[in-house]
């Protein structure tokens, strides 16, 4: 848990003197430098990890060595400036976003305010703005002639080891979100410049462990959790156990690693390991269950997610690459995906670029609607709330509102499907068939303009507990507004390190709700064939008026 | 910010002694021919400087519903999914500021409390000021052109409907410097704002407001040879420039102003102007799904680890679970039941943890790599 407790934190966001808090700093940013202490950054991987990595892409992740944050010395290697310089030539001749956001912000202040880790924190670093002039200014001090002249009168600066420091503690303070694009009248996209940095960082050899040992992870056990083939299957299988004891029915169309199957079923690893993921997976198989797809999972691609993209666009792409290779041996048609946010950033935006086109696969059609996701023509994989939503829209779901009558929820739009998919209806939709209570949060963040967890891009690890409390701030706000207006109880969502780190949070700001994701409201509510009176919900909890509701079928409304 | 003051009263005190001195043609003609060739070379070339890099990812923010199912209503000028609502979303990113237009403002209070109020004020001087701009480069074109086309004639009568004056008050004047004082003013007001600026953010304010200072003096308070001056231009626009007469200093130091202010633009943040019609985030279709894109530099020698290399390693474990193998096991003398090597992850099934975030679970993945690719 968080060091600072939070009748503490509820006092220092608000009265420590920040940026948010009014306090203006008295000296230039440029002059201010960084102090890392316990609390304030991730470890730095393992050499035993950074030098497996190295094998797989050499020379991207620098020199494989124990170090230390705290330390002055990273040991680095000798020409580090040298190499970070020209990582930036290069990503500039390969990257027109790169290039265009270097140039053309004014300065204009729009996103300062937009960002979660800057209304948590105040400090101005966090300014979207900022953190983008920490690479800005590099950038103009060696690649434009006024920077290299007149020097930080023209804003351009030199490439120090406290230039290094401050963007290892900033570009690891930033979840890639792109809340500030929405706003920013150039889309000038912090993510990018953020991934930019992440790249250049991993260059000289410096990067966290809590990103890249799940992301070894997973290119070796095809999970960000190591989890091997076998274990893999047995911990998804001990979930049927529960869902009988819930339902009792036993799932009989779970397979791994089957040919021939018509659809590859990708999920975030987490959704077979922990609480509540776990649930969400439950709801999953019912639905699969409930309508006879023919699916398989596989133990080789069981991650979604893929913490490569957290790191650079070569890693990102191998990780990915487990997807299309496994659906073309399997043989399926098409790929189904859960419930992931940046697994679907990846998915949506980059997959078929890095690694299609895939040949051998076909126009996702859904086999108990008949629809064609045209959407997903060329990529050949859909949403899971696509999937669900047209499979309610078809009214090919049976199901009973009403087992979802002892949550009151409300939904967090996962920042990725929201501002890099656009998928803001299908979840909606799905919440309004299943759940009789739903309140939207306050529309200054929601959609487009939801606010991250706070922990994502590989930053929900434990040891920034703090800045991650911090960071979520603006959300759980917003959930405790519902909360206290509405009652709300359940933190629903699409993302699995929102399943996971939203708990914290919750946890933490709001102690009475809990989170969940969409899949897992839906199969509380599957009226499953066979099925016994249902007075518990996934997670073993009663019922709201368990006992009475028998012979209740559901309301589900005819497709219009 | 003194830089940058300090740097446009030195243009101004240059071009003043420049006309004193009789340099009329250097700052009437030489200087305007550099500096438009300057803007117009560097205008180019910064923008196909950026176009050289390549767009390897379709990467639109999405605002708005995406095209999805039929029967869910895409959002097509926030979301777009074709080329021509990509072409509506940058017209209302161009012309009406739209992503500017939904600021919000942040404030935290006791509680803590964070609210978000509407902050229209930028985007509407932002709106104005370019808007006045562009109406005043306009008007300006009556002193390049002969014969005056009409349209000129119709914004110089809209701009100045209230005919009050004479000459009559443009009220483009009035508020392109009210809106120019606004976007200096909230610069130093704003602590957020004031921190990230520097001299390149108050330089083309001061000097924009200089330039529209020595304008608004010119016509309504000095008097300076028209005729003249429009001899010169239109010598200038037609490649035969001629100046007769004594036009006055001022309108020297407004040309050399607006010289300045076209030789520094492409240099500039000023280049906005042609960078948001590049932002990848913004004239992209969000259709990547739907329609190949194709990256030039993607390395097709980044494959994932092989399924071959995977079920080497696991083949034991596999068969174990009952899992389909592509090679099955060589027959072993005494096989031995595997089934209980991994006690760490089936510890973790039975008691599962509270989050995910917490147990990593690493089965000290680097220790045995099994990279055979």
């Amino acid at each position: 848990m968080a060091d600072t407790k939070v009748d503490q934190m509820s006092v220092n966001v608000v009265k420590e003197p920040s940026m948010m808090t009014g306090a203006i700093p008295g000296k230039d940013w440029m002059d201010t430098t960084v102090t890392f202490k316990p609390g304030n950054y991730c470890y730095p991987a393992k050499k035993s990890i950074v030098e497996y990595l190295d094998k797989g892409l050499p020379g991207l992740f620098g020199v494989p060595r124990e170090w230390t944050v705290e330390s002055d010395d990273w040991q680095l290697p000798e020409n580090w400036v040298e190499i970070i310089l020209q990582g930036m030539r290069e990503r500039l001749d390969k990257f027109r976003s790169f290039k265009v956001f270097m140039d053309i912000c004014v300065r204009c202040g729009a996103c300062a305010d937009k960002c979660h880790f800057f209304l948590g924190t105040g400090d101005p670093k966090n300014m979207p703005v900022l953190r983008a002039e920490l690479l800005r200014s590099v950038y103009r001090g060696n690649f434009t002639k006024a920077g290299k002249i007149l020097g930080s009168i023209a804003g351009g600066r030199e490439m120090t080891f406290e230039v290094l420091k401050e963007w290892f503690m900033y570009f690891y303070q930033c979840t890639e979100c792109r809340r500030c694009s929405v706003f920013c009248p150039y889309g000038i996209d912090t993510a990018e410049i953020t991934m930019m940095a992440r790249e250049l960082l991993h260059l000289v050899g410096v990067g966290t462990n809590w990103i890249l040992e799940p992301a070894a992870n997973s290119n070796r056990t095809g999970n960000h959790l190591g989890l091997q083939p076998h274990t893999f299957k047995q911990n998804a299988e001990f979930l049927l156990d529960d869902i009988e004891e819930v339902t009792g029915v036993m799932l009989k169309n779970l397979t791994f690693n089957r040919k021939g199957a018509e659809v590859l079923f990708v999920i975030p690893s987490a959704d077979v390991f922990a609480e509540p993921g776990i649930f969400t997976f439950m709801g999953y198989l019912l639905i699969f269950e409930h309508i006879g797809l023919d699916y398989t999972i596989s133990t080789y691609s069981s991650e979604g997610g893929n913490f490569g993209s957290f790191t650079n666009n070569e890693l990102m792409k191998k990780l990915n690459g487990k997807m299309y290779a496994e659906a073309e041996r399997l043989g399926v048609k098409w790929i189904l995906g859960g419930e992931c946010g940046h697994m679907w950033r990846v998915v949506h935006q980059y997959m078929e670029t890095m690694n299609g086109p895939p040949d051998n696969l076909e126009v996702p059609k859904s086999p108990i609607t008949g629809t064609v996701f045209e959407n997903a023509a060329a990529a050949k994989m859909v949403h899971m709330s696509e999937f669900t939503a047209d499979l309610i829209k078809h009214n090919k779901l049976k199901i009973d509102k009403s087992r979802n009558d002892h949550r009151v929820v409300t939904f967090h739009d996962s920042c990725n499907p929201a501002r890099g998919m656009g998928l803001l209806e299908e979840p909606r939709y799905i919440h309004q068939h299943v759940c009789n209570n739903f309140y939207e949060m306050p529309e200054n963040t929601i959609r487009e303009q939801t606010f991250c967890c706070g922990s994502g891009t590989g930053l929900n690890t434990g040891e920034i507990m703090d800045l991650r409390m911090r960071g979520g701030l603006p959300r759980a706000n917003a959930v405790k507004y519902v909360e206290e207006k509405h009652g709300v109880n359940m933190l629903s969502c699409i993302c699995a390190i929102d399943r996971a780190t939203l708990l914290a949070l919750m946890e933490y700001w709001n102690p009475n709700v809990g989170v969940c994701g969409i899949s897992e409201l839906v199969g509380n509510a599957l009226i499953m064939d066979g099925e016994k009176e249902r007075d518990q919900d996934l997670r073993f909890e009663e019922l709201l008026g368990a006992g009475q509701a028998e012979g209740e079928t559901g309301n589900n409304e005819e497709g219009e | 910010m003194k830089h940058a003051f300090l740097a446009v009263i030195g243009l101004i005190v240059i071009s003043w002694l420049g006309s004193l001195v009789g340099l009329d043609y250097l700052f009437g003609v030489v200087f305007p021919y550099l500096a438009f060739a300057i803007f117009l070379g560097g205008f180019i070339y910064r923008v196909t400087n950026w176009a050289k890099s390549p767009v390897p990812f379709r990467i639109p923010t999405t605002s708005g519903q995406g095209k999805s199912l039929d029967w869910v209503k895409q959002d097509k000028l926030d979301c777009p999914a074709t080329f021509w609502q990509v072409v509506g979303r940058m017209i209302l990113e161009v012309f009406v500021f739209r992503s500017l237009f939904k600021n919000t403002k942040a404030e935290i209070h006791d509680g803590p409390k964070l609210v978000y109020g509407s902050s229209k004020w930028l985007w509407l001087f932002g709106l104005a000021f370019h808007y006045c701009f562009l109406i005043i480069v306009l008007r300006h074109m009556r002193l390049f052109l002969n014969p005056v086309p009409a349209f000129i004639g119709q914004i110089e009568f809209f701009d100045g409907l209230f005919q009050i004056g004479v000459p009559v008050l443009y009220q483009t004047d009035l508020i392109f410097v009210g809106a120019v004082t606004f976007l200096f003013l909230r610069r130093v007001l704003i602590p957020q704002v004031k921190y990230i600026s520097f001299a390149a953010d108050y330089f083309p304010l001061f000097l924009i407001f200089a330039i529209a200072a020595t304008g608004i003096l010119m016509r309504y308070f000095f008097r300076v040879d028209i005729v003249s001056i429009k001899q010169l231009t239109v010598g200038l626009a037609t490649f035969s420039p001629a100046i007769s007469g004594d036009i006055g200093s001022i309108f020297y130091i407004h040309v050399f102003l607006v010289s300045a202010l076209l030789a520094y633009f492409p240099f500039s943040k000023l280049m906005h102007l042609g960078g948001v019609f590049l932002s990848p985030t913004r004239n992209l279709a969000n259709n990547n799904r739907m329609v190949r894109h194709v990256n030039p530099w993607n390395d097709p020698n980044i494959k994932p680890h092989s399924y071959a290399a995977y079920e080497d390693e696991f083949r034991q474990f596999m068969a174990d679970a009952d899992i389909p193998l592509e090679k099955e096991l060589p027959p072993e003398p005494e096989p031995e039941p595997a089934a209980e090597e991994a006690p760490a992850a089936d510890a973790a099934a039975e008691t599962p943890k509270p989050a995910a975030e917490e147990a990593p679970a690493a089965d000290a993945a680097a220790e045995t790599p099994a990279e055979k690719e």
